[in-house]
């Protein structure tokens, strides 16, 4: 039998990341899209810093970060009792920070494609920035907004360089579905590892299927 | 009264170039700007409009000012002994209580026509306003339609009912007839008389083909190379001499072709098809589009009072 656990506490980190993700990234996503501001550039470098670093690179550094010994760690520890290494809290951070080009990517270049014309005829109706993004912007774009999401969910599923460097593999906290088969193969549990392997491979597959018939589902309802 | 007094460098696929333009437009005219294509006229609605800022200048709009340049300005004032610290005004688009019917109508794609005007209502707005306007245009048979499935002439339509919700003190129109055919856009022509009638508002419209233009407008403004022409009413705008003896005017050939021993080209002049007989000389120098002026000498005219 499987054990149900890491693959719960997975989608748990997955739902909540990608929650998170989708609140931060349409800011960032907005910004990055319409402002002139050079620092655009940098901004737009360090969102897809995930994309190119070894994870095992951000797990490190986070690790320091999180660390009791650090600066930081130790002022969550101190003012607010949070430990982050080792923890489902750290597992969360770091997740969001790894997934965050997958969420502001799709997201940002469905707000560039939209035409200048579209924003522009909001404001003339003397609408609000604000107004014109969730009544306008969003709602064109929405085949992207799944594609981040999905696709964010997916990545957070499928994770394992981070997780295992700040999360460990402790069960019920910390031991997620990646990590449990790694740890089967290390035990040379093969039979347990391929069930695992194949449960997450179907899901994964299922997931990004979604992605695909959703975006073909939405194309159709916008030119009827 | 609309003061345009501005100045900006842009950026075109020919170089730099830089637009000057300094007219004073009456207000509840149906105003054209007229230039060929890549003059500017454009960039002049979008500076009206809010969406580009000018490099200088001002804009006024029935007393009140949208635009004027700050910094610059301000310091040349305070030198020839200006008492105020002029700091610059520029309204966001949305304070400047303009409609804008854009040359790709940008309608919501994710809502229908009904939708997209009532979107357009201000807070506390009585919806009275997208009846009179779905009237006006003759929007009832598709109000619950998607814009992705109308034609060119009807996404126009509401475009222009649109802009018209908010009760806008400027029209800015941007060639609103170019993507139409000829009939459609006679029809447009009479939709946007009818809006000029109805209410009391500026209306500025921007199209490089004169037959177009001459027929609607109250004022053209002509631009070339980036600075006002001429301006003026379109008689006075396209007559070189204010009065002569002979009658001119301008047109556009339609088309073209041999009679026995001459030829004949068909004119459109304003909304009047005129046979013009032509030499083979006259022929080979023309071409359909070709734009041309008809002169004759006025000899022995007719005047009859019309009823």
């Amino acid at each position: 039998m499987i054990d149900p656990q890491p693959f719960i506490l997975s989608f748990k980190l997955a739902f909540i990341v990608t929650g998170i993700l989708l609140l931060a990234a349409i800011p960032i996503a907005y910004w990055l899209a319409y402002t002139k501001s050079r620092l655009r550039i940098l901004l737009g470098t360090l969102v897809t810093m995930p994309l190119v670093l070894p994870p095992s690179v951000l797990g490190f550094y986070l690790l320091l970060a999180f660390s009791p010994l650090s600066g930081f760690g130790k002022f969550l520890q101190d003012h607010f009792d949070i430990r982050l290494a080792f923890s489902f809290g750290g597992l969360v951070i770091a997740s969001v920070l790894y997934s965050l080009p997958f969420m502001v990517g799709p997201i940002q270049a469905g707000l560039q494609s939209l035409p200048a014309e579209l924003r522009q005829a909001s404001y003339s109706l003397g609408k609000s920035g604000r107004t014109t993004l969730f009544r306008i912007l969003l709602p064109n774009i929405r085949s992207s907004l799944v594609t981040g999401i999905v696709l964010s969910f997916a990545h957070t599923i499928g994770e394992f360089g981070v997780v295992l460097m700040i999360g460990g593999n402790i069960p019920g906290q910390t031991r997620l579905a990646s990590i449990a088969i790694y740890d089967h193969v290390e035990m040379m549990q093969y039979g347990a590892a391929g069930k695992e392997a194949i449960l997450l491979f179907l899901l994964s597959f299922c997931i990004v299927l979604t992605v695909y018939l959703v975006n073909q589902k939405f194309k159709g309802t916008l030119s009827r | 009264m609309i003061r345009i007094h501005l100045h900006k460098s842009l950026q075109s696929p020919g170089g730099r170039k830089s637009l000057e333009i300094d007219c004073d437009l009456p207000a509840g005219q149906l105003i054209t700007i007229y230039g060929s294509s890549g003059v500017g006229k454009t960039s002049l609605l979008n500076m009206l409009a809010g969406f580009m800022k000018p490099d200088g200048g001002s804009i006024e709009v029935n007393g009140k000012v949208w635009f004027r340049g700050g910094s610059e300005q301000a310091a040349k004032e305070e030198e020839r002994g200006g008492k105020e610290k002029d700091v610059g005004v520029d309204l966001s688009p949305q304070a400047r209580r303009i409609g804008y019917v854009f040359q790709e109508q940008a309608l919501f794609p994710n809502m229908t026509v009904k939708e997209n005007l009532v979107y357009a209502l201000e807070k506390g707005q009585r919806a009275d306003r997208i009846g009179e306007l779905t009237e006006l245009m003759e929007l009832q048979s598709f109000l619950s339609r998607r814009p992705g499935t109308l034609s060119g002439g009807e996404k126009q339509r509401v475009a222009l009912a649109r802009a018209l919700v908010r009760d806008p003190d400027l029209l800015l129109l941007d060639e609103p007839f170019s993507a139409l055919d000829h009939d459609m856009r006679v029809r447009m022509q009479d939709y946007i008389l009818s809006v000029h009638r109805r209410y009391p508002l500026t209306l500025l419209l921007v199209s490089h083909d004169l037959s177009e233009i001459v027929r609607v407008s109250d004022h053209i403004v002509w631009l070339e190379d980036g600075r006002v022409k001429k301006e003026g009413k379109p008689f006075a705008v396209f007559s070189d001499r204010r009065v002569s003896g002979h009658f001119q005017f301008t047109g556009e050939v339609l088309s073209l072709r041999r009679e026995d021993v001459v030829y004949v080209a068909d004119v459109l002049i304003g909304r009047d098809l005129v046979k013009i007989v032509c030499t083979a000389e006259e022929a080979a120098s023309l071409r359909p589009g070709s734009r041309v002026r008809v002169v004759s000498k006025a000899f022995n005219p007719f005047i009859e009072k019309m009823l």
